[in-house]
């Protein structure tokens, strides 16, 4: 190696970008967007998995087996003792849901005995953590408490920190605080990695109080490591039974779908950034072209010009992708509250607090900002390689180059949309859909220049004829400039077809799911009673003369083919017959379900156990029954049947019955009825609107990463015009000087190459309108249905597409101020001194 | 020279100077030029390299803006005049060569001799068609710049320069890419065609050869015609 002719090149090329700080800044912001949005999309994905674990650890003691009560509901304490006595490894678990006065959402509540929990319960209480060594969130949790503290009042409310941050905004409660609930407060708070978020974990004694469920447990937990004792336990406790595990559902497997969204959003950030770049390498490229001759003709070899180039891309490379994963970072951290309401609301799965990066992640994306430097800039190396010494070896015409790379461009674009149609017609499954939408995109881009191609031959055509002779230059002279410029318009338009299919997702969700809540919430106030205070709910309905219908909906869980199932009972009534939204039913579905000869199951059930109507549905405890309805079901992770209460009964005999949809006249006294029952001890309550209010809500988070994302992608894509219109401007001048000397104002020629390039923005704009309609289509009628078992209608919404088209000719117009403004202030010597240049 | 007898010459420069700033502190390249050229009148420029006849050139073609003294085409002064207003007088009056970046590679060539007679609005089909038969470029009318040879790319911007019978006709080292044979074929059509239409033409040459053959000759030196 001739290190000093590597060092002189180096130095040399390396001056070129101390006299374009603006370029420099362009390549560098293009690395780092990429590294930094696909770092951070990784991150947040990688955080939710860890949630995942930590809470499969933490909650594990909900899904052990249990002796519950033989008649469902809550068990008595009092066999404790016994059972213990006589060798039943059973420990009191108190499991229900606590309101806090003033927070947003109830806090699920576990009381345990300490002393007799099961290991496998997986609740470390004392001294979590400290065996989980190289695990950085747990070593910085705050210690556990001891067991004194935690038996002895006041007792030790433990909680996840991220759950405690959340009542810190919302409450104003820290560390140590105790929470105000309706049956007194809650024992200090500590901050423990023990909790999974949204889980208070107490001493059982604490919680029976708050609970309400004095003398009673929810179950008694069974070690699963601990031999049971040869004695019946008929003999011991006759009102108990033995539950068999719970299966729980794998969040990991949920929210498989949210995961794969995040991470092709992460990938198009990703492409988009490495569009900037390579816009930026190349035109620095070009511009050194006259040094890199010279350096060849003074004797430098190719390969050590190469060495150069690429040793200076790997420094940019890592300079970016620091700079990227801090900023991947701090969008991530920006992201997580949202992305965690989404795991929470969409798929009830547990969600990561915060965020850490440890230093693998930096290694990684240090090694994914040099792959895509290198990418970005692999044939600006490879041009460089080949160049010949001397300029006037030309190695062909402009335009047989442009047809060749059309022909090329196109029988590639043909291919892609073949396989997307393809993948549409008999593609299954979550990642055909994200291929189909790949090759469509793909094949879409390379059609992109094609069609802007013939769209100004036309416009040249009709210039020639009609406009007089700058008009048609400036077309024909766009059609030079598009092979230049095709990269960035291609990110432009998958930006706004992206944003066209994702909004038109978004907005239809938004309407469909609307005025589906609001048949699917027919009844005025829905009320529940806790375990015990079932009789006094009733006695309070069967006494006030506005609620004019009292609709039981009892419930149970149950696990069909290996995935967790809700069980909905219902009462036969005109409310549901006239409301409840019905995708397909067979004649009579009511009155067979009513009579216990049928059930309604949900679409997603429907799809994922592939029955239809007249199917039969096997549920343990009885016949099968034939499917009589299948109903919308939108967002709820879970499968779901509904059937008659007494079928329910018949087949789950321990389902809750403290649930009641009441019907209210007038419907304006509902917010009363409601306020009243919620008065009441073990009874919560709400209003219908309320509860809509809360589910809109949830959705609307759930949707602000997408639209997040949606924007920085639309922000890259203006990044790579400017960069690209940057790079173009410098190598326009011979083309645009001749045209201002023959007797074209500066201001004139800038007015027509403004309006081009917004009219090129435009064609891109109404290019991909159709493109983001089949987006829309794609993620409604396959992507969403793979991946929630659930299809929306399309919708499309035209006010969108036209703000968007604005937005997308705005932004082209302000990526070509730049250089625009540039060329302004170009002093006519500078121009005349094109002419006066010899190359 | 200023009799008003005389029809108005289609440039006139008087006292023309020029400074240009450098690391070594400002140059005075042009230290008062005066020149007038009457219609059909061809006079050649010489001088030594760096001397300063482009920046004369650009300056008469109102592409730069002088420091002092004034530039008249067509009778009309460029003083004051803004860049719109110079574009106007350059599209309407004077026709352009340059020894390189004279064709836009976008149009064929047909395009590229009828664009500055269109951007005048006097497109004239007949002379067009002459022109092009003229010049020898029968054929070639659907080629782009790039396939032609350097005489036949300088040939069209000749044709070009000419289309619109422009009054006066700058050219800079015109056949300064081509070799000899080449050069005198270019600098014969570009002597005939101008005597044709009566415009006047001054033309920066390095060649004493080339020189000659133009009816007049001005050496620039210090600043100065001479
Ligand atoms: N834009 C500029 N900035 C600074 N100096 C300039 C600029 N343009 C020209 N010069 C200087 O002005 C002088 C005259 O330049 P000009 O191009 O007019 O010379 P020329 O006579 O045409 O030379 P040649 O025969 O080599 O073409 C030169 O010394 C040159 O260095
Ligand atoms: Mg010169």
């Amino acid at each position: 190696m001739n290190w000093r002719g590597f060092l002189w090149a180096l130095t040399a090329l390396a001056s070129h970008w101390r006299r374009r700080p603006l370029l420099l800044a362009a390549a560098l912001v293009g690395l780092a967007a990429a590294t930094g949005l696909w770092i951070g999309v990784q991150a947040l994905n990688a955080e939710a998995r860890r949630a995942y674990d930590d809470a499969a650890r933490a909650m594990s003691a909900a899904a052990l087996p249990a002796l519950v009560a033989e008649g469902g509901g809550p068990a008595d304490i009092a066999r404790f003792g016994p059972l213990r006595r006589a060798g039943w490894p059973a420990s009191p678990l108190i499991d229900v849901d606590l309101a806090v006065e003033g927070a947003p959402a109830s806090l699920r509540l576990m009381g345990v005995e300490p002393v007799s929990l099961p290991e496998a319960a997986g609740l470390a209480l004392f001294g979590a953590g400290e065996d989980e060594a190289g695990n950085d969130a747990d070593a910085d949790a705050p210690p556990a408490p001891d067991y004194a503290a935690f038996t002895r009042p006041p007792g030790r409310a433990l909680i996840a920190p991220a759950t405690l941050a959340e009542l810190g905004d919302a409450l104003g409660v820290g560390a140590g605080d105790r929470l105000a609930t309706p049956r007194g407060e809650t024992p200090p708070l500590v901050a423990s990695a023990a909790a999974a978020p949204g889980v208070l974990i107490m001493d059982f004694g604490f919680a029976q109080r708050l609970a309400g469920m004095e003398g009673r447990t929810t179950r008694f937990l069974l070690d699963p490591d601990a031999e049971l004792p040869a004695a019946p336990l008929s003999d011991i406790a006759p009102d108990l039974r033995r539950a068999a595990p719970r299966a729980a559902a794998d969040p990991a497997q949920l929210t498989e779908s949210f995961h794969l969204n995040l991470t092709a959003f992460g990938f198009l950030a990703f492409a988009v950034g490495l569009f900037i770049a390579h816009g930026a390498v190349g035109l620095a490229f070009e511009q050194r072209r006259g040094l890199m001759r010279s350096l060849r003709a003074c004797g430098l070899p190719a390969w050590t010009l190469c060495a150069a180039l690429g040793a200076e891309l790997l420094v940019l490379a890592l300079l970016a992708g620091v700079a990227g994963i801090a900023g991947g970072a701090t969008v991530a951290a920006a992201l997580l509250p949202d992305v965690a309401a989404s795991l929470r609301g969409l798929y009830d799965a547990p969600a990561p607090d915060a965020l850490s990066l440890p230093l693998s992640w930096w290694l990684w994306g240090l090694g994914m900002s040099v792959a895509g430097a290198a990418v970005a800039s692999g044939g600006a190396l490879w041009k460089a390689a080949r160049m010949p010494v001397l300029d006037s070896a030309r190695p062909e015409a402009w335009f047989a180059a442009a047809r060749r790379a059309r022909a090329r461009q196109g029988a590639l674009a043909g291919a892609l949309a073949v396989v997307a149609a393809g993948l549409a017609v008999w593609g299954e499954g979550l990642v055909a859909g994200f291929a189909m939408i790949g090759a469509m995109l793909g094949a879409a881009a390379l059609a992109l220049p094609l069609a802007l191609g013939a769209a100004l031959a036309g416009l040249q055509g009709l210039a020639d004829r009609r406009w007089g002779p700058l008009a048609a230059w400036m077309a024909a002279d766009a059609r030079q400039q598009l092979p230049g410029l095709s990269l960035a318009l291609m990110a432009l338009m998958i930006a706004l077809a992206a944003n066209v299919g994702v909004g038109s997702m978004v907005d239809g969700f938004r309407l469909t799911f609307e005025s589906w809540l609001e048949d699917r919430l027919a009844a005025e106030v829905y009320a529940e009673a806790e375990p015990g205070a079932a009789p006094r709910l009733a006695a309070l309905i069967a006494a006030d003369p506005r609620i004019s219908a009292d609709l039981p909906e009892w419930r149970a869980e149950t696990v069909l083919d290996g995935a967790p199932v809700e069980l909905r009972g219902f009462a036969d009534h005109a409310t549901w017959r006239r409301r409840w939204p019905l995708l397909e039913a067979a004649p009579g579905a009511w009155d067979r379900v009513a009579a216990g000869q049928g059930a309604m199951i949900s679409e997603q059930l429907a799809r994922r156990l592939d029955l239809g109507l007249g199917d039969p549905l096997a549920l343990a405890g009885g016949a099968a029954l034939p499917v009589a309805a299948i109903f919308a079901d939108y967002g709820n992770p879970r499968g779901q049947v509904r059937l008659s209460n007494a079928a329910l009964a018949a087949r789950a005999p321990e389902a809750e019955r403290g649930r009641h949809a009441l019907r209210v006249t007038p419907p304006e006294a509902a917010e009363a009825v409601a306020a009243e029952l919620d008065a009441a001890e073990g009874v919560s309550a709400m209003e219908q609107g309320s509860i809509r209010a809360l589910s809109s809500r949830i959705f609307e988070r759930t949707f602000a990463v997408t639209g997040a994302l949606n924007t920085l992608t639309f922000g890259v894509a203006g990044i790579a015009l400017a960069t690209a219109l940057l790079s173009l401007s410098a190598a326009r001048l011979p083309q645009t000087a001749p045209v201002w000397a023959m007797g074209t104002s500066r201001r004139r020629l800038a007015a027509m190459e403004l309006g081009r390039i917004m009219g090129l923005a435009l064609l891109t704009a109404m290019l991909a309108t159709p493109l983001g309609v089949a987006l829309a289509w794609a993620l409604v009628a396959v992507v969403n249905v793979a991946a929630f078992g659930w299809r929306l209608p399309l919708h499309v919404f035209p006010a969108d597409w036209l703000r968007l088209a604005a937005l997308a000719v705005a932004a082209a117009g302000l990526a070509a101020a730049i250089p625009l403004a540039g060329f302004l202030r170009t002093s006519p010597a500078a121009l005349a001194k094109v002419f006066a240049d010899e190359r | 020279m200023k009799d008003a007898a005389a029809p108005t010459p289609p440039l006139a420069l008087e006292g023309l100077r020029k400074t240009y700033p450098s690391p070594e502190g400002p140059v005075e390249v042009l230290r008062g030029v005066s020149l007038a050229l009457a219609p059909g009148e061809s006079l050649a420029l010489t001088g030594e390299s760096g001397s300063g006849k482009s920046t004369l050139l650009h300056l008469a073609a109102g592409l730069d803006a002088a420091d002092a003294g004034e530039v008249r085409i067509a009778g009309r002064s460029l003083t004051g005049l803004r860049d719109a207003g110079r574009a106007r007088l350059r599209r309407d009056h004077v026709g352009l060569v340059f020894q390189q970046f004279n064709l836009a590679p976008s149009l064929t060539v047909a395009s590229n001799i009828a664009f500055q007679a269109r951007l005048a609005g006097r497109a004239d089909r007949a002379w067009t068609a002459a022109l092009v038969a003229r010049l020898g470029l029968a054929g070639l009318e659907r080629r782009y710049p790039e396939q032609l040879s350097g005489g036949q790319q300088q040939r069209v911007a000749i044709g070009r320069a000419l289309a619109a019978r422009p009054g006066l006709v700058l050219a800079d080292e015109p056949t300064g890419a081509l070799d000899e044979a080449a050069s005198d074929a270019v600098l014969d059509l570009l002597l005939e065609l101008a005597a044709e239409t009566g415009a006047a033409l001054l033309m920066v040459t390095h060649s004493p050869r080339l020189a000659g053959r133009l009816g007049g000759r001005a050496h620039l030196r210090a600043g100065r015609l001479e």
